[in-house]
């Protein structure tokens, strides 16, 4: 019972749900992560799922995770967790890697039969000593549980094992003493059209919360501190969603209707599936035939006078680099969104990578400069896409979103902005005024380099423009040898000049450090936790996450050479690093580099970085 | 599209820029059909958008006082899907050649066809590459003779009108580059149609393959050579208009009527409305040996309309349970509330 078992009190606690693909443990885990940032916890998630939409039931390439932290001070999903759920031997083998020293497992002990432990190829009949585990296992007959709950309502066999995860669910939850109807109410929405299904996983929710009551064994519950959060309307979101949402805001800060061209790939296919949805919005998305027809799609819809966006991983991005070329050349504005996964070719494509910086930075033909922005959590998506817009329409130009894989599945709480939470976007729109026959679609703004925006439709505008190079008076097409070099230094000049209008980065820190760790993009998390891990051990260290790649902010030469040296982390083999260090050669750079498909663990961070300063 | 009582000449929807294909080029004759027909048509220039991709024939929008957009080599189909699917008030053209629209471009081609987008595909067919100075094109015949095939093409053509019907196409006419009349016709019967329109012409490039359409084209042959389909008229041909198509079996055949027992009764009816494909891709495929070469439109069929659906489904959506900003939308789903 609760008030007789150790009860520890802690800032923040990790959970990792772990089955068969086929077992549920995404739903599981979600449901949890809503339920605590319900509560007051921040969270953030890292879905672990297999490329395999369902290989072989009970094998070890099928297994599949859902991580995530909750609590004070979350930055990130944790390196490793407090509580292990396996609903498998196979779950376990895989999993047991991620358990703290100290931390607890929880198995469906009905599901470690001679038959299941040879299919997650153990040799002996006690996976526990064959894996060495030392940590207290809580064996729990979750599947036989689970059928005595449901043993009056007439399921069929399949639809009673369906509910395995909810009965772990609910013993989950009372080991945080999370109420069990704040996780009704997430079942009510998600069974929302099958009320059979949804009774069934309550009574079953129920009984696995009982049985965490009712079990004897002496189980560590943990009391997770909360704080309190900025008042507001608040809701889990994940970073693709982020990303979509982004874009609708962009669009009703703007006037521009949405339109979207996409294709589906992994790990980007949601913000298709969003936006899809968001019909009830007014957007238009379109699943075309391939990934150029994605973009071009987009590219014909923003000459249209749509704010238009395509989403993509990394192949995707290739293919579509001759279209980006094109909204280059033809100054339209256009968000490219790149959900980053481990390439090259087909590579990982459910795992995080930063390896496509890049082929966003120069992955075209041509000198052919663009503005790249990388947001740095789920929730940061949302406010990069709506910069991602922001820059394309009122700079005339295409903009490269770099998420990750990472980020884009990761969620975290996140308060639902007011009407005024953003600014208006000023769409640099052929003024009424200037349509007197003189005007040339090629103008520009004498101070940002901009063009105007003439939207079809319009008398008195019509207007020719391509992918061939133009005359900078009139716009007419041109290959005089001078003009063309004009051209590409005034397109490149209207790409730098957008610094004038992005935040300047920002350090966290005492300021008086000698060294800056430096990310981008979705490593902030991480990052910043090691950053703050080796401040609280005594290591003076600053911190900075690029959101902004090209152009960078105004203040980063100033910024990097404050200091002695400047560690690069990310995840790749140094993309970013080399970046900086041929903009800026006199800063003394140092690297931590990571290419396994996975997050940085903040452990490994730090120790790389103490390794660096020790040397 | 607006109705309004103004009315235009050609010379409204030529662009002041020169036009810069060779002397003799059969597409000055097509750009003239296109002027014409748009005149016809009275859709304002400021409500056109003409759309290509690369190639000689791509280069007509820079040609146009319309809204226009030269693209990339073979996406000018992805391109205009997505411009008329944003804007479904405006009037879409696409131009592409043999190789911009069957080759690098042959996927766009085949699924904006299938979509059904209101976009009027203009494909100039020379059957070869001009702008790259005279390799085959897929649409050369089997064996011909250029700089990437000097010995011959080992490989069958696509026939245009087959690869639409096979892409379930609903509009398909044909013209030749020098009957400027039959151009204007069925360009404005394109561009009439519901749907993607389909419009192979048959262009002469006097550079790198003079005379491939000879054998159509020829004045003193022409007539035997070809057949002019109307909607709801006798399938006639011929000099003095005696040459009929009749039903042989499942195929056609062309009779002279008075001749072996058969009368102008025994002459099919063109019905490009009538939804099977069967007989329209018969005519289609004629190619003036056999059977004369069917010029005019051959099928012309309603369907849903993309880009109108789009727009249909998104009012629907709206009207059923649509909000009107983001954060209703949200405050509709799974949130808490931090006082």
């Amino acid at each position: 019972m609760l008030e007789e078992t150790k009860v520890k009190t802690i800032d923040k606690v990790v959970v990792r749900f772990s089955g068969d693909s086929g077992d549920g443990m995404q739903l599981a885990g979600n449901i949890f992560t809503n339920v605590s940032a319900g509560l007051g916890n921040q969270v953030s998630t890292f879905p672990d799922y297999p490329a395999e939409i369902r290989a072989p039931q009970g094998s070890l390439s099928g297994v599949s995770g859902f991580q995530v932290s909750v609590g004070t001070g979350v930055h990130t999903p944790g390196d490793s967790c407090d509580v292990l759920v396996a609903m498998n031997p196979a779950a376990l083998k895989q999993n047991v890697k991620f358990l703290k020293p100290g931390g607890v497992i929880i198995v469906d002990i009905d599901s470690f039969k001679e038959a299941d432990l040879k299919k997650a190829l153990f040799t002996t009949d006690d996976p526990f000593t064959e894996l060495g585990i030392k940590a207290q296992v809580v064996k729990v007959p979750v599947t036989s549980m689970t059928k005595a709950a449901l043993a009056e309502t007439g399921l069929d066999n399949k639809s009673v094992l369906k509910c395995r995860n909810i009965f772990a669910l609910g013993l989950v939850c009372w080991l945080f003493d999370r109420p069990v109807e704040s996780a009704l109410h997430f079942l009510k929405s998600k069974f929302a059209r099958k009320p059979a299904i949804y009774e069934a996983n309550a009574l079953v929710l129920q009984a696995g919360y009982d049985y965490g009551h009712n079990i004897h064994a002496s189980v560590s519950t943990y009391r997770v501190e909360t704080e309190d959060p900025r008042p507001g309307v608040y809701t889990d979101i994940n970073g693709n969603t982020a990303t979509a949402w982004g874009l609708i805001m962009a669009s009703q800060k703007s006037g521009r209707p949405l339109f979207l061209g996409s294709y589906p790939i992994t790990p980007a296919t949601d913000i298709l599936h969003e936006l899809a949805k968001r019909k009830d919005l007014g957007v238009k998305a379109v699943q075309m035939e391939d990934e150029i027809g994605g973009v071009c799609a987009a590219i014909g819809a923003a000459f249209a006078g749509d704010l238009a966006a395509t989403s993509t991983s990394g192949p995707g991005l290739a293919l579509k680099s001759e279209g980006i070329g094109l909204a280059v050349i033809a100054e339209l504005p256009l968000v490219v969104i790149d959900v980053q996964r481990g390439g090259p070719s087909t590579g990982l494509p459910t795992k995080t990578e930063q390896t496509d910086l890049m082929q966003a930075l120069y992955g075209r033909n041509g000198e052919s400069p663009l503005a790249v922005v990388a947001p740095i959590s789920p929730t940061d998506c949302f406010d990069m896409a709506f910069e991602a817009a922001r820059i394309a329409m009122e700079h005339m130009t295409p903009v490269i979103l770099l998420s990750d894989a990472f980020i884009g599945n990761g969620s975290s709480a996140w308060r639902v902005p007011e009407a005024d939470d953003y600014p208006d976007i000023k769409v640099p729109l052929l003024p009424a005024e200037r349509i007197d026959g003189t005007w040339r679609p090629y103008e520009r703004d004498p101070e940002t380099k901009v063009r105007y925006w003439a939207i079809p439709g319009t008398e008195g505008a019509t207007h020719r423009i391509g992918g061939l190079e133009k005359d900078f008076n009139t716009g007419a097409i041109s290959t005089d040898p001078v003009n063309h070099e004009l051209m590409v230094k005034t397109r490149r000049e209207k790409i730098a000049r957008i610094a004038d209008s992005i935040p300047p980065l920002e350090v966290i820190g005492n300021g008086d450090a000698d060294t800056l760790l430096v990310g981008w993009g979705g490593t902030y998390g991480h990052l910043r936790t090691a950053a703050d891990t080796l401040n609280r051990e005594g290591v003076n260290i600053d911190f900075a996450q690029f959101r902004y790649i090209n152009p960078l902010p105004a203040n980063t030469a100033d910024v990097l050479a404050r200091y002695k040296r400047v560690i690069v982390a990310e995840l790749n083999t140094g993309q970013f690093a080399d970046y900086l260090q041929s903009r800026f050669p006199g800063v003394n750079i140092a690297r931590v580099n990571k290419i396994q498909g996975q997050p940085f663990l903040v452990g490994e961070v730090v120790d790389h970085v103490k390794d660096i300063l020790n040397k | 599209m607006e109705t309004n009582t103004v009315t235009y000449t050609a010379a409204d929807y030529k662009s002041d820029q020169s036009v810069r294909w060779c002397p003799g080029c059969g597409d000055h004759a097509i750009l003239n059909s296109l002027h014409k027909a748009m005149a016809s048509l009275g859709i304002p220039p400021h409500q056109t958008a003409v759309i290509s991709g690369i190639g000689c024939s791509s280069r007509l929008p820079y040609y146009m006082n319309t809204y226009g957009f030269h693209t990339i080599h073979g996406r000018a189909a992805a391109i205009a899907t997505g411009f008329k699917t944003a804007r479904p008030d405006m009037t879409v053209w696409q131009i592409s050649g043999d190789g911009d629209g069957l080759a690098i471009g042959g996927n766009h081609f085949i699924h904006a066809v299938r979509r059904n987008v209101d976009i009027n595909i203009l494909l100039f067919n020379n059957k070869i590459y001009g702008l790259t100075k005279g390799q085959y094109s897929p649409t050369s015949d089997r064996g011909f003779v250029s700089k990437s095939s000097p010995y011959g093409t080992t490989e069958d053509p696509f026939i245009p009108a087959e690869l639409v019907f096979g892409a379930r196409g609903n509009f398909f006419a044909r013209s030749i580059d020098v009957e400027l009349e039959t151009s204007r016709e069925v360009l404005a019967a394109a561009a009439r149609h519901a749907g993607t329109s389909v419009v192979e012409i048959l262009q002469n490039c006097v550079i790198f393959n003079h005379g491939i359409h000879n054998y159509i084209t020829d004045r003193e042959q022409r007539a035997e050579r070809t057949i002019h389909l109307r909607h709801g008229e006798k399938m006639l041909f011929g000099r003095d208009m005696n040459r009929g198509l009749v039903a042989d079996g499942f195929l056609l055949k062309a009779v002279t009527v008075g001749e072996d027992g058969y009368t102008i009764d025994d002459v099919l009816v063109h019905d490009a409305k009538t939804p099977s494909n069967f007989l329209h891709q018969q005519l289609a495929m004629m190619d003036g040996r056999d059977l004369p070469l069917a010029l005019g439109v051959i099928r012309d069929v309603d369907a849903p309309v993309y880009d109108r659906e789009v727009a249909a489904q998104v009012a629907d959506v709206r009207a059923r349970k649509g909000f009107n900003t983001l954060r209703d939308m949200i405050l509709a789903g799974e949130i808490w509330t931090v006082e």
